[in-house]
Order: C-alpha cells, then sequence, then structure tokens
C-alpha cells in the first residue's frame, strides 16, 4: 500500500501543492469581501494569516519525520511548502504593517526592537525570507554543503515563530500550546537521529 | 421588552458609539472563554433571574439589595463612555446606569473606609471558562473609595435601549472610563466596603503587567506591548490607529485624583 501511495505522490507536481495552499488565502479574501469575518476584521485577517504561515511551516518540518517514520516520500514537495509558509508570513506581516498599525511606521520600529513577541516574529520572518531567496536550484547548486547548514535555520525559525504567537497572549490557551508542542516534537525527532542513535549505539558498544 | 431609557448626561461623549452589534459580539469576559466571541456563544445560559447585590463591609445598612432596588428605571442616565482594553483596542459605548456612588451612599458609607471590592458570580455550571484553570474564580476587582465615588463610575443596567445583554455583564456591571476595561467587573454580586486594598483578579494573576490602578496611560506601557495608540473596533480595515488618551480622555474630570503619584510605579 505505501509502495502505492509513493507511487501517487511522486507524481504530485508542485503546481499542485501551491494550489492546496492557496485555498486559505481565497477562504479568507471571500470571507472579507462578504463581511464574514465579524466585528473586528482586522485581528481575523492578521491572525489568519500568522497561524497559516506556522501550518505550512510545521508541514514542512513534518516531510522527513514522515519519510522516515512511515516511508512516504514528499520531499520533492518540501520546497513548495516552505515557500508557502514564507508568503503567508509575508502576507502576515503585511496585514500588521497596513492593517493593524496603519503604517505608523515609527511606533512600528520602536517596537519591533523593544517587544520580545516582535522580536521573536520578526527574526522568523527574516530567517523565512534568507531561506526563501536560497530556496532556488542556483543556490542549492552554489552554496554546496553549506545549503544543508543554512537550511537548518528553519528549526529556530519554528521556535521563534511559536514564541512569537505565546508572547502575543494575555492567558495561555490550548491552540497555541499544541502547536507550540507539535514543533518541539518534530525538533526533538531530529536531535534524537541526530545525536540519541550515535550515542544508544556508543554505549552499546562499550 | 420596551426600549429603556435614561437621562442625558453631560459626561457623555459626543463621539460615535458603536454599533449595537459590535459591542455585544466582541469583548472580554473570560468566565464564557478566552476568545472576544465567546461571550455572545455561551452568555446565553447565564441566569440572571432572580439575582440579588450583597452589600457588606463598612457600610451602615449591609445586605442583599436586588437590581431594581439599586437602579431604579426611573433613575437610569445614559452615559456614552469611551471603553479602551488592556489589549489597545477600544469603542464607544453608550450604557444606561447609575452613579456607583447613588449605590453606596444608600448603603451608607462608613468612616474609615478606603476601597471598594467587586465580585463577579460564580457560576461553572453556567459559565464554560469557570470549569476551567487560568483565572482564579470569582473575578474580583476594586477601587479606591475616591474613584468609586466619582461621578464618572457608574453600575449600568442597560446597552442602548435594552437591558444588558448576558455577554456584556447583566444584569449589573461596572464602568470605570478612564481605566483599562478590566477594571470594569461584569456581574456583580458582591460589594464590599473594606479598609485595606483588595486583592483584584489581573493583578493577581500578572503583577508585573496589570497593577491596581489601570488607568488608561499612553507613557506607561504593558510589559509586552505598547499602549500609545489603539484601534477603534469598526473603523474599517484602512482606518488605522488613533492616539491613546492620557486618563481615556477623561484627565480633566480625574486626574487630580492621583495628583503626587507616580504613575509609573502605581500603573
Amino acid at each position: 500500500m505505501m509502495q502505492q501511495l509513493n507511487a501517487t505522490l511522486r507524481r504530485v507536481p508542485e503546481w499542485a501543492v501551491w494550489l492546496v495552499g492557496s485555498l486559505p488565502l481565497i477562504l479568507l479574501t471571500a470571507d472579507v469581501l462578504t463581511g464574514n469575518l465579524g466585528v473586528d476584521p482586522i485581528r481575523d485577517i492578521e491572525h489568519r494569516l500568522g497561524r497559516t504561515a506556522l501550518y505550512f511551516l510545521i508541514g514542512s518540518l513534518m516531510v522527513t519525520p514522515v519519510r522516515r517514520l512511515l516511508r512516504l516520500n514528499a520531499m520533492h514537495l518540501r520546497r513548495a511548502i516552505g515557500l508557502l509558509s514564507f508568503s503567508y508570513a509575508v502576507l502576515h506581516l503585511g496585514a500588521w504593517v497596513l492593517f493593524d498599525m496603519g503604517l505608523l511606521w515609527g511606533q512600528m520600529l520602536r517596537d519591533v526592537v523593544k517587544r520580545p513577541y516582535l522580536i521573536f516574529g520578526m527574526g522568523a520572518f527574516v530567517i523565512l525570507l534568507i531561506l526563501a531567496l536560497t530556496s532556488n536550484r542556483f543556490s542549492i547548486r552554489r552554496l554546496g554543503a553549506n545549503w544543508r547548514k543554512l537550511h537548518r535555520l528553519v528549526y529556530l525559525a519554528a521556535i521563534l515563530a511559536s514564541l512569537h504567537w505565546l508572547w502575543a497572549l494575555k492567558l495561555l490557551s490550548s491552540w497555541p500550546v499544541i502547536c507550540t508542542g507539535a514543533i518541539l516534537l518534530l525538533l526533538l525527532y531530529r536531535a534524537y537521529v541526530a545525536w540519541g542513535q550515535p550515542l544508544k549505539e556508543a554505549l552499546q558498544f562499550r | 421588552a420596551w426600549a429603556l431609557q435614561g437621562k442625558p448626561s453631560p459626561l457623555s461623549t459626543d463621539q460615535k458609539p458603536n454599533s449595537f452589534e459590535e459591542i455585544t459580539n466582541y469583548n472580554n469576559f473570560y468566565e464564557f472563554g478566552y476568545g472576544k466571541e465567546d461571550p455572545a456563544r455561551y452568555a446565553d445560559a447565564l441566569t440572571t433571574d432572580p439575582w440579588s447585590v450583597e452589600i457588606s463591609g463598612l457600610v451602615e445598612r449591609p445586605g442583599n439589595y436586588g437590581v431594581e432596588d439599586l437602579a431604579p428605571e426611573s433613575a437610569l442616565e445614559e452615559r456614552i463612555y469611551r471603553l479602551r482594553c488592556v489589549e489597545a483596542w477600544s469603542m464607544v459605548i453608550p450604557w444606561l446606569g447609575v452613579p456607583l456612588s447613588s449605590v453606596l451612599n444608600r448603603a451608607g458609607v462608613q468612616p474609615g473606609a478606603k476601597f471598594v471590592a467587586f465580585q463577579s458570580v460564580l457560576r461553572p455550571s453556567e459559565m464554560p471558562a469557570q470549569r476551567g484553570s487560568g483565572i482564579d474564580w470569582p473575578y474580583r476587582e476594586a477601587l479606591r473609595l475616591d474613584e468609586a465615588m466619582h461621578p464618572l463610575t457608574i453600575l449600568a443596567t442597560a446597552l442602548y435601549d435594552k437591558p444588558m445583554p448576558n455577554q456584556n455583564g447583566a444584569p449589573i456591571r461596572l464602568v470605570v472610563p478612564w481605566k483599562y476595561g478590566f477594571k470594569s467587573a461584569k456581574s456583580i454580586v458582591r460589594i464590599t466596603v473594606t479598609d485595606r486594598q483588595p486583592e483584584t483578579s489581573w493583578q493577581t494573576l500578572q503583577p508585573r503587567e496589570y497593577g491596581f490602578y489601570a488607568n488608561v496611560n499612553p507613557q506607561v506601557d504593558h510589559p509586552r506591548w505598547s499602549q500609545a495608540t489603539e484601534r477603534r473596533i469598526g473603523a474599517g480595515l484602512l482606518a488605522g490607529r488613533v492616539e491613546t488618551q492620557m486618563f481615556n480622555g477623561y484627565g480633566d474630570q480625574v486626574a487630580q485624583l492621583y495628583a503626587g503619584m507616580d504613575l509609573k510605579k502605581n500603573y
């Protein structure tokens, strides 16, 4: 069955990921245009875009564990998933700048260097920007082995993005905590693969 | 129910009030959940009749008072107030109510009284978030006696011309327009006059972030976000932000209450 699934998965083109990935934006736009967003559309637009960016970031972190644990290979779709996360992060930041802050550049600049939740968010955004800029074939070839090292920054981006969310809350609520937990789990898996396995083997051979 | 009416007041703002829709579908009432749509979604379950408010402590006539007793329809005043949330959004709300001072005078404040504490209803069976952790229920708030006696401070029982909707704190709630919204306790069941500064919910939860006074102050930021500006709910996608006013624009009336106080320390 896995073989069949993998065969199907291999035939899924990148543009199909983009198509599915644009659905949250289409639904959001429809909700804005039909006045379906309720009393404070600005907050809804901003928060939905931010959450979608985080979901795709989590999705991109799932590709490797899913391949190793379930033997399902979606590696050829990972770049599109990552770029979708970046695209929603751009829209999220844009909504903050334009709708929420109303282009108050002075206050935005003062806040961005002072408020932890904005420092976290901007940090995550800058990392995603760098990763997006170096996601093309040319950069991958040019950077060689360094490309993998550079793109490990996505782990940091994921942590910063969840801190950005948690730090803006008045009281901890369950959904952002669950998302943060998912990210920690996905990072722990990598730590285990990188250090846990070798450590276990080293101990066994003693 | 027929339309309620209140005497117009010179203390009202002439700014355009938010719609009934907006006021009743977007607010914080943590007993019903942490989301701003939760109060509208769940508050139907709250029983507000019968209801009585126990007034106790340093008063001449302690006891249980009915809502109609404390705020008779004939005494209602219309107070169109700005409301500034500590989360940096704001609304303009036409409350109907009575000055808190009239209620305290009925109970008779004893000499030596310094503070007035308010307790919201504790009813986990009707308020879903009271069945969880987060805040140590019931919700508690308090004012200094001079703040409580100030003419701007009211107990509201109606919104526009309708009895107070459950999600906005039915049947009777506090409104203190120069302080952040969380000071204005909802669905009040107990008022206690005391000589010691009472513990209040948000201050107990996060003393570094929420003070006892919680006066609207654009110069004193919340430790995690700026209070310099606010977003007026309902103003439209491209309306931007407006500057937050000291004491939410009520400085002429209330600044003297805090003469000589360091408002950075007493936030």
